[in-house]
């Protein structure tokens, strides 16, 4: 029987020989994940299933990252609620302030989701952890309850879409722009219900933090997973960090996919998705003349070590231009010590950029850089929905850590190949 | 169950940053919530929904965030029940979980306009335009998932599990 990587995953998970698109399974799950947006609905819905215990304590990961360092009184008491219940279930992966990241940041850097698991969690942008091979998928916190009661829970076997990538990366293309110009191709709904599967020369050859930011995006396509093949790269990483044995799983060659989808990147630039839908892509040098106020570097999408050299590489020697705010947000508290050892974040002060703890906070209009009617932000974050950073009337443009570095210095959207070398404009 | 109800009709892709805008997460009561539910698309929603009221909408409706606080919003509101063209699918799971009756029929989003009286007959998944006199059949639920719907949600679902001592724990 031949499978895609996804049914591989899930069949195995299920117990079965084999698993075909539209079946419905139950499978058991290797992590359950919540933050302290869905951890409080999820803990009320667990305890009206009378069980008492979590099925195991060691794979129920509770993240404060989303309003956390606390942002008003209610979110602390989100927070409060969530650190009770990881304190009663004894729960050793409860990060807090000062010891956390960003959810989908932070558990592959500290080795908790690994290749060939299948993990839910209570946050949408949970299919991060397939750029390790897991099946990892979002879902609400009445399905998380149940996860975190039994292990298990139940599935549609999605079908398999599968994306190759071809060609030569053009200077300053990374795995936002790939993603972004996948998402414009096949629109906000086009792998809706699907799995992804990326592969090809270029995202063989692309680094972890590149396939964690594609992956992470396969949801703004509506998937319901996005996942890499395990190769060198990933066992690079995976060294060292894993808390437990894995398994790989491997697609047959001769899997059925519901549709095959050929990109040759030689033709993609610097990308960036106009407000209101992420489908809403053009190429950097065709933004037009787009006048700014903010610039959001961070995120699950784009918080990694890689995103904030190559974000450093552009402001290095240059100013934030003075109409701008720009908050830089490294993914975890590792990031963060990373980018200051490498001296980082003396690039992004010097610049004259906002440094922040880690947090969710401006990407969905929390705190740490909300949006005043009218303004404009350019993000390296996920969604650019309406009033997602702030008032409705405001708006957000999804790009890159290369083209976000570039309009903090412009004052507008721009190309870095466009910044004059190391001009100084204040 | 027969449910009557005044439609609202909205485009494709209604995502959940504006069925409930991410600044009021800081609380999950499904009251609370309602007051501000699609308040960035249609401000006056809120405030003038009828308990009974029908949600027309397009594609993909409830994409976004796995925010469960989304139908819990609707529901909350007095909303009977969303039709769409097709939804997305972590919102999907969350009306089935918590309880909100969501029906795919392109037809009828394609034959109702804002205002009309609707008469749904959702057992039977039939939706009746009583403004138009328009009669249309929404796709059946897998019959697992009718399962879960009969049990009045996954929570209860799962509680019949654990009573019948038939739940298997990982």
């Amino acid at each position: 029987m031949s499978m895609t990587l996804a049914e591989k995953i899930l069949a195995s998970h299920a117990g079965m020989e084999e698993v075909h698109p539209g079946q419905f399974v139950e499978v058991s799950v290797d992590v359950v994940l919540a933050n302290d947006i869905t951890a409080p609905i999820a803990i009320a819905e667990f305890e009206k299933l009378g069980l008492g215990r979590v099925f195991d304590a060691e794979r129920v990961v509770l993240v404060a990252d989303h309003f956390a360092p606390n942002k008003d009184i209610q979110s602390a008491g989100q927070c409060a609620l969530m650190r009770r219940f990881a304190r009663a279930q004894g729960l050793p992966h409860h990060f807090d302030v000062g010891r956390m990241g960003i959810e989908h940041v932070l558990l592959p850097e500290r080795g908790l989701v690994l290749p060939g698991d299948v993990v839910v969690g209570a946050d949408s942008h949970t299919c991060t952890y397939g750029a390790l091979g897991a099946f990892a998928t979002g879902m609400g916190s009445t399905d998380i309850a149940v996860a975190m009661a039994t292990g298990r829970i139940w599935m549609r076997v999605p079908e398999t879409m599968r994306i190759v990538y071809h060609g030569e990366l053009q200077p300053w293309v990374g795995g936002k722009d790939l993603i972004l110009y996948t998402i414009g191709r096949i629109g906000v709904d086009g792998a809706r219900y699907k799995a992804i599967e990326f592969g090809g020369a270029v995202v063989d050859a692309l680094p972890m933090a590149g396939r964690f930011t594609m992956a992470n995006m396969a949801v703004e396509a509506g998937a319901k997973a996005g996942l890499f093949a395990v190769d060198d790269v990933t066992h690079a990483y995976v060294n060292g960090r894993a808390s437990r044995p894995y398994r790989v799983y491997q697609a047959n060659e001769d899997a059925a996919y519901a549709q095959v989808i050929e990109v040759d990147v030689g033709q993609i630039e610097p990308q960036v998705a106009f407000p209101h839908l992420p489908e809403n892509v053009r190429p950097a040098s065709q933004a037009g003349d787009v006048p700014i106020d903010q610039v959001v570097i961070g995120s699950c999408t784009n918080g990694r070590l890689e995103d904030l050299r190559v974000a450093a590489e552009v402001l290095r020697g240059r100013r934030v231009h003075p109409d701008v705010r720009c908050v830089i947000i490294p993914g975890s508290q590792q990031v963060y010590l990373d980018a200051l050892r490498q001296g980082l974040i003396e690039t992004f002060i010097e610049a004259g950029a906002a440094v922040s703890t880690p947090t969710c906070g401006p990407c969905l209009g929390g705190h740490m850089g909300v949006l005043a009617a009218g303004e404009r932000a350019v993000s390296t974050t996920n969604r650019n929905f309406r009033g997602r950073m702030g008032h409705p009337e405001s708006e957000v443009y999804l790009a890159g850590p290369a083209v976000a570095a570039a309009s903090a210095v412009a004052g507008r959207i721009a190309h870095p190949r466009d910044l004059r070398p190391h001009a100084r404009n204040t | 169950m027969t449910i009557t109800g005044k439609a609202w009709k909205y485009g494709d892709h209604v995502n959940t940053d504006v069925i409930i805008p991410a600044r009021y997460l800081n609380v999950s009561d499904p009251q609370e919530l309602a007051r501000h539910c699609l308040e960035d698309i249609d401000p006056g929603f809120a405030g003038t929904v009828q308990p009974g009221d029908v949600i027309i909408a397009g594609e993909n409706f409830g994409c976004g965030s796995s925010r469960e606080h989304a139908p819990l919003a609707i529901k909350g509101a007095g909303v009977s029940c969303v039709v769409a063209r097709s939804f997305a699918r972590i919102f999907y799971r969350n009306a089935i979980n918590v309880g909100l009756p969501i029906l795919e029929c392109p037809a009828a989003v394609d034959g109702t306009e804002g205002g009309h009286q609707l008469e749904i007959d959702l057992e039977a998944g039939q939706i009746r335009n009583l403004t138009t006199g328009q009669v249309y059949q929404a796709e059946p639920y897998p019959p697992f998932m009718m399962e879960i719907i009969k049990a009045g949600g996954l929570v209860p679902y799962i509680r019949r599990q654990i009573e019948a001592g038939d739940l298997s724990i990982r």
